[in-house]
């Protein structure tokens, strides 16, 4: 059984390793900051989802894996906000995602917030 | 009330998962812990309908899979973006037609959470999204996922009219 768990528990880890990987690889290779939140998302979503699932297995059902679980939840609530508020930041500081057209462009120009009186 | 009696019970569960500790001194505090921000949370009027819906916990129990499953699919399909090609950035703007701004704030959230979308906007009714490939910018304008956030909303939704509560 130990053995079972064991074996069930490598998978989920490895698997999420591998999306950290793929995620890691994505970051350095893809060509805008837009882009890159997306390999970014790979990261904190299965990432580390699995890897999280994998250390429930080796947990049991001890107070370990509770807390395992709330981690889990806490990420599912704030990466989005994290990821939202990058594309934000990078569009007030006028870098635009490469695109093919120049209408996409104006679209993502023209939801551009001013902020603050700073300057 | 109810918001504040969950937000109590959400604390409590919260404090003794992390403690793990039944001793009458830890406890205490944590009851007093519980009240403090219980207290506070009511002042600051958080503890309502938007900041603690816990009137989404039975749909939830719903569209919280498929949405994990939704998460899983694309993953799948952007690490093989990322490996094998297909990237192909593009912006599009889709509606959002939940009634409120906590259905709005889910869908752009959900938008986000699920790798190759990422929503940039909100505003009248419409997301700005930027999606990664055409994969993940099709499978968000087909609006299955505006659907089951209006679902989980209680909301009419986009096409399905009057019979559907």
């Amino acid at each position: 059984m130990a053995a079972v768990l064991d074996i069930v528990s490598w998978v989920f880890v490895v698997g999420g390793v591998v999306f950290c990987l793929i995620g890691g690889y994505g970051l350095l290779k893809l060509k805008d900051v837009y882009a890159r939140l997306h390999a970014a998302s790979l990261i904190d979503t299965l990432g580390v989802g699995l890897i999280l699932v994998g250390l429930m297995f080796q947990a049991g059902f001890t107070l370990v894996t509770a807390k395992l679980v709330l981690i889990l939840v806490f990420i599912f609530f704030t990466t989005p906000t994290a990821t939202h508020a990058l594309a934000r930041a990078a569009i007030n500081h006028d870098v635009l995602p490469e695109v093919d057209t120049e209408e996409e462009r104006e679209l993502v120009r023209s939801t551009k917030t001013h902020t603050g009186t700073a300057e | 009330m109810i918001q504040a009696i969950a937000l109590a019970a959400a604390l409590a569960g919260f404090w003794v998962l992390l403690s793990g500790y039944w001793l009458p001194l830890i406890i205490i505090l944590g009851v007093a812990s519980v009240l403090l921000c219980v207290f506070i949370a009511k002042r600051l009027e958080v503890a309502d309908r938007e900041g603690h819906p816990v009137h989404l916990t039975v749909p939830g129990l719903n569209y919280f899979p498929w949405l994990v499953k939704e998460i899983f699919v694309s993953n799948v399909i952007v690490a093989k973006a990322i490996l094998f090609g297909g990237v192909r950035p593009q912006v599009l703007r889709v509606k959002a037609s939940q009634s409120d701004e906590l259905g709005q704030t889910v869908y752009a959230n959900s938008i986000t959470l699920t790798p190759g979308t990422v929503s940039i906007d909100v505003e009248d009714n419409h997301i700005t999204v930027h999606a990664i490939m055409d994969d993940t910018a099709d499978g968000l304008r087909t609006g299955e996922m505006d659907q089951k956030v209006c679902k989980l909303m209680g909301d009419a939704g986009p096409q399905s009219g009057s019979a559907k509560a």
